[in-house]
This record gives structure tokens, sequence and C-alpha cells, in this order.
């Protein structure tokens, strides 16, 4: 494994799973900053274990885990709290909470024992619903939002937090094709303009590959990593579901259904 | 999370409108005192008739300053279960918690005569039955919390709080069938609730134990925060959860039991004020919140208070009966206006 200074995750032969239960093991990846990273591969085969274990919701099997070249458990929860931020699939527990009170909950880390806002913070806050188009909705209450803008929430949240590193749970479920894309080429310009790593597991191959900088495949063997095209030359996405019901076709990047 | 909003015009009507509840609820009672004559004497100067003097500091005064301690208190203690269970229909009663610090109450009252053969009480002070009833109240809500872990859902928990509610309130039941009627009326009289009969030493306990439960909830206000958005996400922006749950539950725990210890078991202000107060300060901000509910859950009970003491009679109504009387068609207006309660 080689490691280079800009790394922001290093992942080196890890194995998830719960207890005695291994999901998946021999997992190596690297990610540099401003890097949009996929996971993608068929339902149960890790990605929401992997995402937690990096996360630091779940602990690890074995294997070793650097975020800006420290192991993940040697972060105190505040510390971690700096350089990590998550989107999860669960809905946040108060929808009555406003646009703007639920962003500025993403600064948390940085303020007070009251949790009082500096200028710092709220202009983190305004760049936050700048980016992703939120300045209009400010002051509406979560629960008067579509799925689509609640999402973008979430991720100006996450971006709030202005951490290194931001892990998403599926952020693309429920949405409708044009949310998927908008929602993707957002997370595209943070990573790319913020210089921030961005790692989320997704069911939306054919865009990942064209919006993502390197994807992590889920195998259950070998996890190929890198870049999309070389993945796609090196045949990997042709092994991602049984052939006989779909199949790749590398010249469009998509999936075809055998008929 | 301020959002642009201080809320300080809300906050001074509110400050107004406490300060009128408590001259109104000073002003009633069962001897029908000139308000003038009322003002002047809590101004220090004597009274017309002597007596008028004695009722007013001796009676009126602590009985009032005992509704601001038990309103806010309690509405303070439903604002952080509701917060905490992210569950808009959490309060101390719904959760069994109250019905935790009655089976305190009930062992110590009722309990201890049956199982040591103890005839008198009288050396059990006050502080024995706050103690007990809190420590009732703690218990249930560390199984409630338990359990909480590993039911997600929470329509069940709330239906195993209910649950809660009828084993304790079960076994309350077996004590009175057992106990001398000495006992059961005292133990009767508790739980109709009352907010009249402390001593100014009882007061000051009472006090106190608000004011831990109250510092306590002020140092969780961030945290508090932070479950607004669930716990995995809590965790994710540093938040302790172990800690902060603890401390939470702790206020909760003080604040429900030691109130319900001296005061009774006084329903649905828990659950009510803090969807009452949402609808004046539109903010789910704890640091607006917390101040917000107190003043709010104050003005209700001393209102609840007023009520109860029928003008110009010696008769005292129950105050636990005018609360829910109160609160209930709150819970469902608010629940018919808004199809779906939020919190």
């Amino acid at each position: 494994m080689v490691k280079t200074e800009k790394n922001i995750l290093s992942i080196a032969d890890l194995s998830i799973g719960y207890g005695s239960k291994t999901i998946a093991q021999n997992i190596n990846f690297d990610l540099e900053a401003g890097m949009l990273c996929g996971i993608v591969g068929i339902n149960g085969i890790g990605k929401s274990t992997l995402l937690r274990t990096l996360g630091g919701f779940q602990a690890k099997l074995s294997g070793t885990i650097l975020l800006n070249d420290e192991p993940l458990e040697k972060y105190t929860s505040t510390a971690l709290s700096k350089e990590l931020s998550v989107v999860l699939t669960e809905q946040p527990a108060s929808k009555n909470l406003t646009v703007q009170e639920l962003i500025a909950l993403g600064r948390q880390p940085y303020t007070n024992w009251l949790g009082t806002l500096t200028q710092e913070d709220k202009q983190q806050i305004q760049t936050s619903l700048d980016s992703f188009l939120l300045n209009d909705l400010r002051n509406n209450k979560c629960h008067e939002l579509s799925d689509g803008q609640l999402q973008r929430v979430l991720v100006a949240r996450a971006m709030a937090q202005d951490t290194s590193l931001i892990l998403l749970d599926e952020p693309t479920t429920h949405l409708d094709l044009y949310h998927k894309v908008q929602i993707l080429k957002m997370l595209q310009a943070l990573a790319h303009d913020k210089q921030k790593t961005i790692l989320f597991t997704t069911h939306e191959i054919e865009l990942a590959i064209q919006l993502c900088d390197r994807i992590l495949i889920l195998d259950g063997k070998n996890h190929p990593f890198g870049d999309p095209c070389q993945l796609i030359e090196e045949k990997h996405f042709d092994k991602l579901f049984p052939s006989e019901m779909v199949q790749f076709d590398a010249k469009t990047g998509s999936f075809k259904v055998n008929k | 999370m301020q959002g642009g909003r201080t809320y300080r015009f809300s906050f001074l009507l509110m400050v107004l409108a406490l300060l009128c509840s408590w001259l109104l609820n000073i002003s009633s009672g069962s001897v029908t005192i000139p308000f003038a004559d009322m003002l002047s004497t809590l101004f220090g100067e004597s009274p017309e008739i002597a007596s008028w003097e004695y009722i007013i500091w001796d009676y009126r005064v602590p009985k009032a300053f005992t509704s601001i301690l038990v309103g806010a208190g309690l509405a303070l203690s439903g604002l952080l279960m509701q917060t905490l269970f992210r569950n808009p229909l959490a309060g101390p009663f719904v959760l069994g918690i109250s019905s935790g610090a009655s089976l305190g109450a009930a062992l110590l009252l009722m309990g201890t005569s049956i199982l040591a053969g103890y005839t008198s009480l009288s050396f059990l002070g006050d502080i024995t039955l706050s103690i007990a009833s809190s420590f009732g109240s703690f218990l249930v809500l560390l199984i409630v919390m338990i359990v909480a872990q590993r039911v997600k859902d929470t329509m069940a928990l709330l239906i195993i709080g209910l649950m809660f509610g009828s084993i304790t309130s079960a076994i309350v039941s077996v004590l009175a069938y057992f106990s001398s009627a000495e006992d059961l009326q005292r133990f009767n009289f508790w739980s109709f609730g009352s907010v009249g009969n402390l001593s100014i030493n009882q007061l000051f306990l009472l006090g106190s134990i608000v004011a831990v439960g109250v510092l306590l909830s002020i140092v969780s206000i961030k945290s508090l925060n932070a479950f607004l958005l669930g716990e995995n996400y809590a965790r994710s922006l540093g938040v302790s959860l172990k800690k902060s749950r603890m401390t939470i539950i702790i206020a909760t725990g003080l604040l429900a039991g030691g109130i319900t210890a001296f005061a009774g078991p006084i329903a649905f202000v828990g659950l009510a004020v803090p969807h009452l107060t949402r609808q004046i300060f539109d903010t789910m901000e704890h640091k607006v919140l917390i101040p917000a509910v107190m003043l709010c859950g104050a003005i209700l009970m001393l209102l609840c208070d007023t009520l109860a003491q029928l003008p110009n009679s010696a008769s005292v109504l129950p105050i636990n009966a005018i609360t829910s009387l109160v609160g209930a068609p709150v819970v469902i207006w608010l629940l018919v206006r808004k199809r779906k309660m939020m919190f």
C-alpha cells in the first residue's frame, strides 16, 4: 500500500461485521482530498455496514482505518466531529426544525457550551445554504420540504460541519432521476471546489460511473477500487450482478436486462 | 440556531402574564380580600383585618410560589422527555414516570406500615417522601429508557409506558387494599394533588430540587438540540450519548419525581405545555424553549390553581382534576387542528 501525504482516508485489510459475523473482509482503498467516491454492490453485501464502520458507529473487526493518518479509533468524539460528518438514511427526529436551524446544528462541534453561533459559524451556514440552493427555503420547516429538498438540507448540514471527510448512506434513494443527478452533481462540486473527500453508498451505478472520481465495488471477494473507466475496462461491473438477469454494457456504461 | 429572531417581545408578554396570573392567584381564595388591600399587604403594609396578612403571607403567597415551581418544573420535564424520546406524546404521565412516583409514595405511605408494622409515620419526614417518589420515578424512567434502547418504535414505547403505569397502579391498589384507612386517606389526599400545603421549609426544598433540575437542563441545551436530529446524528456531532442522556434523565427524574412528591401527581402539564408553548414560540431551539415552557407552565398552573380555588367558597377542587380538564382538551385541540403532532 502506497501512502501519499494527501490521503484523507486509508483503508487497509479491513474486515467489517457484527461480533462473530463477518460481512465483508479484505477491503483496501485510499482516498485523497477532493475525491468523490461511490460504493456500489448488491443488497446485503455490506455497503451500509462499511459506511457505519467508517463513521465510527460500529467497531471494525480487524484491519486499519486511517483518517488524516490517524487511526479512527484514536479520535475522541469531539475531535472526530470536526473531521467526519455523516448523512444517514434515517430522517431527522424532529421535522419541526427550520432549514436554517437544522443546518446550524452542523456547527455544534465548533460552538461553545450553549451553542452560540459566532460570525464565522453564520458565514459557514450561509455558504452551505447558498451551495445547495436553499436560501429561499431557509425559514421553511423540514416537514414542508419535498424529499429532494430535505436531502439537500441534510447534505448542507454535513457541509456546514466543515469536515475533511463526508460519508453519505444512499443519498439518492427516494429521489427521481432529476434530483438524483442534482444531488450527485452538488456532491461533485462540493468535493472538487472545497476539496472535501466524499464517500457515499448508492445503487445508481450508471450515475456513479459518470460522476465519481473513484468507485469501490463490494463484490464479496476482492472489492475492486479505482477510476470508473479503469474498472469498466477491467470488466469489474460485469460480475456485479448474476449475469442471467442483467448484463453490463461497457460501451454505454449501463446495465441491460436480459430478455 | 437563532434564525434571526429573539422572541424578546413574546418573553416580555409572558412575564407580564405570569405577574398577572400570580396576582390573580393570590387575590382569589375562600376569604374575599379586596384587591387594593391585597396589593398593599404585599407591599408590606398592615391590612385592616389582621388575619388577611396571615392569609396572604403564610398561605397564599407560598401556594402561588409552589404553583410556579410545579408548573415550570413539570413543563420542563415534559419538554426534556419529548426531545429525549423523540416523541411528541412523551410526558411524565404518559411514560409512567408519575406512576413511578406514586408507587414510591405509596410504598412509603402505606407499604411501610404494612411491612414493618409501624403505626405512625410521623417520623418519616417530607424529605423521605420526596426521596421515595423521586426514586420511584427514576426507577420507571430507567426501565423505560432501557426499553427505549431496544424498541425503536415510538408507538410501542408509549404503550410500554402506559403498561408500566398500569403495573404501578395495580401495585398501589394492592397496597391500598391492605393498608389502614388512615394511611389510605393520606395517600388519597396526596394523589389528588395539591399545591397548598407546603411549609416554607418544604417550599425551599422543592425550590432547590427544581433548581437543580433546571441547571442540569441548561447544561444539556446543546445536546438537546443535537437530539432533535436523532441519536446517530447527535453522536456524529460529538455529543457523548451516554453522558448527556443520563444528565437529561436525572433532570427529568428530579423535576417530575420531586414535584410529584410534594404536590402529588399532577396530570397533563408536562405533556400539554410544551405544545402550547410552541404555538407562541415557533422554534425548536432549547435555549428559547426551556425558559418559554417554564413561564408557560407556571402561568397555566397558577390559572388552574385559581380555578381549583372555587371563588368565595371554602372548598378546593383537586388540582389534578383541573389540570386534566384543561390539559386534555388542549392536546385534543392541537391534534385536530394540526392533524399531526410534532415536536
